[in-house]
């Protein structure tokens, strides 16, 4: 980085006489001109969504949500309030949390102990299994959807919180692996030697010293297996009872009357966005390298 | 790792691997052999199993109309989005490297990551509709429409009375008798919602008479009525951007637009007498813009959204991926004096490669299994839902009809179709290990 040309543009060019310069300036306006278009069209989708769950429902057939700049009496919390008080909405919300946080300490429990066993125990076949959990990465949760119902009915946990949770650990649990043994296998050999000298037991290594030296990788992989799981559509819709679906199902359900559910709708998507978002910014560092670990899932 | 009899290790081993591996057992490997069992038999009654079909429920899959439009959606899908995203996370990538609020730039790229696949499909499923109102995209096209081809007309206006003005709406109006150079023409129509009139209309105004021809169109009624029929009146709006021929023996010689009070001017028609007509493209409907959700563009009204999605997901991988390129490579190569394109193409682009082709297998493996967004979009859609289904949405729907053979050979087929990625996976994994 030699020259700076513009007040925010860095680039990389050299000094090349007042014509590359100017080339070089207006170039660089361009691009910032050009960044900022591609941020606004980024912007502006959640941004209507915001306010279009913002507006009055009987002004929606006079236009778009945009109308607020010119006519901000639209503006009302009416549809927060509704929603706030529709049962179905709020226990579905709560469905969700109850899904979520469960399916996601699980993951990361389970997924800790395996990691570790394949990153520091030595048994017969391990590098042989480690290749088959590599290879479920990839594999689709629709083969699952029909055996397992089968199986939960079996089980009497049809439609049940515990059938969804279940469901989510088992398909989180070979990225949980992946990304937790691959991390595991760089803490230092001579630590784990040493406590194995003092006599620590493989629970004690486990807990005192792997868990609390792999807590980067397991917040990613929580904060990932969080958002996936809140997410989620297809798995509730299939698993869940009526009583016990997420928001995003009951949500889904609205959608076949679109036009006229709107005021229930764009609250409601902002409801099950918002959480996300705001665990998605406090720990961006965490969500973008459990990304880039987990890049082929 | 010398430390306890090979019997005590395996026993430790199976402590701390029992809960995953029943789990993976139980809902990852006995789906995969039940669904390949499963997908070569029919459908007994509710659900039941049927008779042993052998493959024609693959057979089906290639077969069956509704079925093999989703196996082409997919197909679309396949080719299309990884491709689109992999060059617009790149071009991002490149880009975002030359600014200085980079990290904010690919914040709000990376966002939509985060939110569910509900919550995106409402936000573009509102852009895409126009119910209750026209949506941000229509809205858009409209617009942008409207700048190249303006006056889109006044549906519905027509002649005050047969007095001036004849003709249909669908062939457009003409002077019942022809109009002299030098004389100011009166065209009064009517039928303007005057409770919502079209924006930007003004009182209509009579021009004064000059050596060509010259006139107003002008809606004849005034809201609460009164007035002189034929006459512009205070309160009476001039209708802008009509468009008036004039015609001699049948053939135009002329063409004019008027201005914001309804007046037009012919001023090279100095002699003779002409026709004026008003044609039919002044009352056609106006441009509604695109049926984005209909049969031919919702595939690729909800691709469109999926990439808003994902670019942000490729930008951030391939941003990580030049970080890791030497900066000592590329200002040598600059000091040489490589242009800019040549350093990307000769250093940062064979650098990149392993990291694009990674995104890109990635998009592959997510794109096959495309749900919610399809689901989501396709059902504000109504009847045109069909045209969007993809694979993983049509086997949940046979799901839902207890069609559980058919589904299962959906399902296995889109095993087979991730089985590329998963020799990927595994090859670059033990690559990695050396």
């Amino acid at each position: 980085m030699t020259a700076t040309a513009g007040s925010d543009i860095v680039t990389g060019a050299i000094n090349r006489g007042p014509a590359a310069r100017i080339v070089a300036r207006t170039s660089a306006g361009a691009l910032r001109l050009f960044l900022l278009v591609v941020a606004l069209i980024w912007l502006v989708p959640t941004f209507g969504l915001l306010v279009e769950s913002l507006r009055d429902p009987a002004t929606f057939t006079t236009g778009g949500w945009w109308q607020v700049f010119t006519h901000p009496a639209q503006l009302t919390f009416e549809n927060y309030s509704q929603i706030l008080k529709d049962g179905a909405i709020t226990s579905s919300f709560l469905n969700t949390v109850y899904i979520t946080v469960p399916a996601t300490l699980l993951v990361v429990l389970i997924g800790s102990a395996a990691g570790f066993a394949f990153a520091w125990i030595e048994f017969p076949g391990r590098d042989w299994y480690f290749l088959v959990v590599v290879g479920l990465l990839v594999i689709p949760i629709q083969i699952a959807l029909i055996p397992v119902v089968k199986l939960y009915s079996i089980l009497g946990i049809s439609g049940s919180l515990v059938s969804v949770i279940l469901f989510h650990v088992a398909f989180g649990l070979p990225f949980a692996i992946f990304l937790l043994r691959n991390y595991f296998a760089g803490i230092p050999r001579d630590l784990m030697e040493a406590a194995r000298m003092d006599g620590a037991s493989e629970g004690r290594i486990f807990f005192r010293i792997v868990l609390p030296l792999g807590l980067p990788a397991i917040a990613s992989l929580g904060i990932f297996q969080f958002l996936w799981v809140w997410n989620d559509l297809l798995v509730a819709l299939v698993f869940a009872s009526p009583s016990n679906q997420p928001l995003t199902v009951t949500l889904a359900n609205q959608t076949r009357q679109f036009g006229s559910s709107i005021d229930i709708l764009a609250p409601g998507a902002f409801l099950s966005l918002i959480v996300p978002l705001i665990v998605f910014l406090a720990f961006q560092r965490f969500f973008v390298q459990g990304v880039m670990a987990g890049s082929v899932k | 790792m010398s430390r306890g009899a090979p019997g005590e290790r395996r026993w430790l081993a199976g402590v701390f691997l029992a809960p995953a591996a029943v789990l993976l057992l139980a809902i990852l490997f006995y789906p995969l052999v039940y669904s390949l069992v499963r997908s070569l038999f029919g459908d007994g009654p509710a659900g039941g199993v049927g008779a042993f079909k052998g493959l024609s429920n693959y057979a089906d899959i290639f077969t069956d109309d509704a079925i093999l439009r989703s196996v082409i959606n997919n197909i679309i899908w396949v080719v299309v989005v990884p491709a689109v995203v992999t060059i617009l996370g790149l071009i991002f990538a490149v880009l975002t490297e030359r600014i200085r609020w980079a990290t904010a730039f690919k914040t709000v790229l990376f966002v939509p990551m985060a939110i569910s696949g509900l919550a995106v499909g409402v936000t573009f499923a509102l852009i895409y509709s126009d119910s209750p109102s026209r949506g941000l995209a229509n809205t858009v096209t409209v617009g942008i429409h409207d700048i190249f081809a303006p006056g889109t007309g006044y549906p519905g206006e027509h002649p005050r009375n047969e007095e001036v003005l004849v003709g249909s709406g669908a062939q457009g109006y003409t002077t019942k008798d022809p109009v002299a150079a030098g004389s100011v023409v009166l065209l009064p129509l009517t039928g303007l919602s005057l409770t919502k009139p079209p924006p930007g209309l003004s009182q209509a105004r009579t021009p004064n008479a000059s050596s060509g021809i010259t006139g107003v169109v002008w809606n004849d009624f005034r809201l609460g009525g009164g007035g002189t029929i034929g006459k512009v009146d205070p309160g009476e709006l001039g209708l802008k951007d009509v468009t008036v021929q004039a015609l001699r023996d049948g053939t135009v010689v002329a063409t004019t637009q008027t201005d914001a009070g309804g007046v037009f001017t012919f001023a090279k028609l100095t002699s003779g007498r002409y026709q004026l007509r008003l044609p039919a493209q002044n009352f056609g409907a106006p441009y509604t813009g695109l049926s984005w959700l209909g049969q031919h563009l919702i595939t690729w009204a909800i691709i469109l959204a999926y990439l808003w999605v994902y670019a942000g997901f490729a930008m951030v991988l391939l941003a990580a991926g030049m970080a890791a390129i030497p900066r000592e490579a590329l200002e040598a190569a600059r000091i040489d004096g490589a242009t800019e394109w040549q350093v990307f193409r000769k250093i940062t682009a064979p650098l990149l490669a392993p990291v694009l082709l990674v995104v890109f297998v990635t998009m592959v493996i997510n794109v096959l299994k495309v749900f919610d967004l399809v689901y989501i979009i396709s059902q504000s859609a109504g009847a045109d839902q069909k045209y969007a289904q993809v694979l993983a949405t049509e086997l949940y729907q046979f799901y839902g009809n207890q069609q559980y053979g058919l589904a299962s050979a959906i399902g296995v087929l889109l095993v087979i179709l991730v089985l590329p990625a998963m020799a990927f996976n595994i090859r670059r994994f033990r690559k990695d290990r050396g």
